[in-house]
């Protein structure tokens, strides 16, 4: 048996977390689209940012 | 010498009939006429407002025989991307979803705004679904085509926007940028774009796509009519949150100041690598014209581009979440596929990004504590073929969709103001971004009108 892949593991728990229903059809794509956004998400991680740091919209009252 | 009616600038129109040369009705209808022939090869009409246009041309044309002033854009044909609300029309987006919805009972205030400076609306134009595209195809309405090759995509998402005025149908529209859903598709069909400064121009009534970046703004054949139309639509709207409390800043009078005094960078780094021969011709002739000779980096901006792609995913599907759970079947697969990844991306990692975007946001600015404006590429590339699913970027085969906006990206990001400035390299024209601090869309305008002067920028005729 092939060992489990995290990822796919993520998107079936995530799409009935948000009861998104996904076709197994579409699951390669979702998959993929999904592992380029992390790829991008840890560019973003990876940069040292003081904790202090504002995020850039800021609400005022 | 007659006006020639296709090839007139807004601006050539608005003077004739402002002298009392044309008659609006007499523009509208040509511009109808030339819908008719070329919409059903170049597929940028969604909706054609024939009737409207008739009934405001004639009013303007009646307001000039009772001797009343005229507006600056009086008796210009314009359209709007179908995001854009039009009274009477369902807002559609470019999707299925949305053509269910009622009619719109309003205008969207900029079309209001064009409208009271004198200009006609004719229609609303063919888009990439929820704008979350940049190639300008779609499955429900049809491709839109290049108007200077009709098997090349135009670019999107605004892709009509610049199919009906590349294709010589009106001479100005609107459309939206996010990510670079203007300046690509004025890249590749060769027109000049303003992508002002995020909070400029009010989306009130536009549907959206993702509220942290969306822009509104014109594409034109001439930096003038961007100017004109841009200066028509200005000022404050309380029915949108994010548009500025600023008061109207004409770029009109200064538009023909020149460069001289203005100190231009090219931008390197990041956005010298991975271009095209087209694309660092394209930007090496503009810098020339200008003597632009220093070389200036934008810090992080690979980072600040995987920074707006996590923002646009995460908050393009929060938009459509409900959507994707009972109407998936309804959107086209590679929007769909691309939303449901973004509702999965957790919330830990936006947070960062929204951060690092304030972070990268000053960095960014503090450049123009030493030059005016910097010059990058718009686009790898010229117009990819319609279906094309790859591109070649450093010897390497790459995806399309997701590379097309790796420099657009990195500047709508934080909202700087863009002129796009057509470069008629053959077979296909490419742009160049004239990117200016924020507020500063009379530098960027004044630029991209003296390349236009000089020859450099220009909106190639097809050969249609």
């Amino acid at each position: 048996m092939a060992p489990k892949d995290p990822l796919d593991d993520f998107i079936t728990a995530t799409a009935d977390a948000l009861a998104l229903p996904i076709d197994p059809a579409w699951r390669p794509a979702v998959r993929t689209h999904l592992e380029i956004t992390f790829r991008l998400g840890r560019q973003v991680e990876e940069f040292d940012l003081p904790d202090d740091a504002e995020p850039a919209p800021v609400f005022r009252a | 010498m007659p006006l020639d009616l296709a090839e007139a600038t807004a601006a050539d129109i608005a003077e004739a009939a402002a002298r009392g040369e044309t008659q609006a009705r007499a523009v509208v209808e040509a511009a109808l006429d030339r819908i008719a022939r070329l919409n059903p090869l170049l597929n940028a009409f969604t909706n054609v407002t024939a009737e409207r246009a008739r009934l405001r041309a004639d009013a303007i044309d009646a307001d000039r025989a009772a001797g009343k002033p005229l507006g600056p854009l009086a008796g210009v044909p314009f359209a709007v991307k179908n995001l854009y609300e039009v009274k009477g029309l369902p807002t559609r987006a470019g999707s299925k979803i949305n053509r269910e919805r009622p009619p719109a009972t309003q205008d969207q205030p900029l079309i209001a705004r064009l409208e009271a400076a004198g200009a006609v609306l004719v229609g609303a134009l063919n888009m990439g679904e929820y704008a979350y595209d940049f190639t300008g195809e779609n499955v429900h309405d049809g491709n839109a085509r290049n108007p200077h090759d009709p098997a090349h995509m135009t670019g999107g998402s605004s892709s009509g926007s610049a199919g009906a005025v590349a294709g010589r149908m009106v001479p100005l529209s609107l459309g939206s940028d996010t990510n670079g859903s203007i300046r690509v598709p004025s890249s590749y069909c060769g027109l000049f774009g303003l992508k002002p400064t995020y909070g400029r121009l009010t989306r009130a009534r536009s549907f959206p796509f993702v509220a942290s970046f969306d822009h509104l703004g014109p594409l034109a054949r001439s930096a003038r009519d961007l100017a004109l139309a841009y200066d028509a639509m200005q000022g404050p709207d309380s029915e949108d949150p994010v548009c500025a409390g600023r008061p109207v800043e004409p770029t009109l009078p200064a538009l023909a100041r020149g460069t001289d005094g203005l100190r231009i960078a090219v931008a390197g780094g990041y956005f010298r690598q991975g271009l095209t021969a087209d694309a660092q011709t394209a930007v090496e002739r503009v810098a020339a014209a200008l003597g632009a000779r220093r070389e200036i980096e934008i810090p992080e901006a690979q980072r600040a581009r995987a920074a707006a792609f996590v923002i646009t995913a995460s908050e393009g599907a929060s938009l459509h979440l409900d959507r994707l759970r009972t109407r998936a079947q309804d959107f086209e697969p590679v929007v769909r596929d691309r939303l449901i990844a973004g509702a999965m991306i957790p919330a830990s990692l936006v947070s960062r990004a929204q951060k690092f975007r304030r972070w990268y946001r000053e960095r960014v600015l503090a450049l123009f504590d030493e030059v005016d404006a910097i010059l990058a590429p718009v686009t790898p590339g010229p117009a990819p073929r319609i279906g094309q699913q790859t591109m070649m970027l450093d010897g390497a085969e790459i995806m399309l969709r997701p590379n097309i906006g790796i420099y657009t990206q990195p500047i709508s990001f934080i909202g700087l103001p863009v002129v796009a400035v057509p470069v008629p390299l053959t077979p296909l024209p490419i742009g160049v971004q004239v990117i200016a601090a924020p507020w500063r869309e009379d530098v960027a305008l004044r630029i991209a009108h003296a390349l236009e002067q000089a020859g450099v920028a220009q909106a190639p005729k097809p050969s249609l």
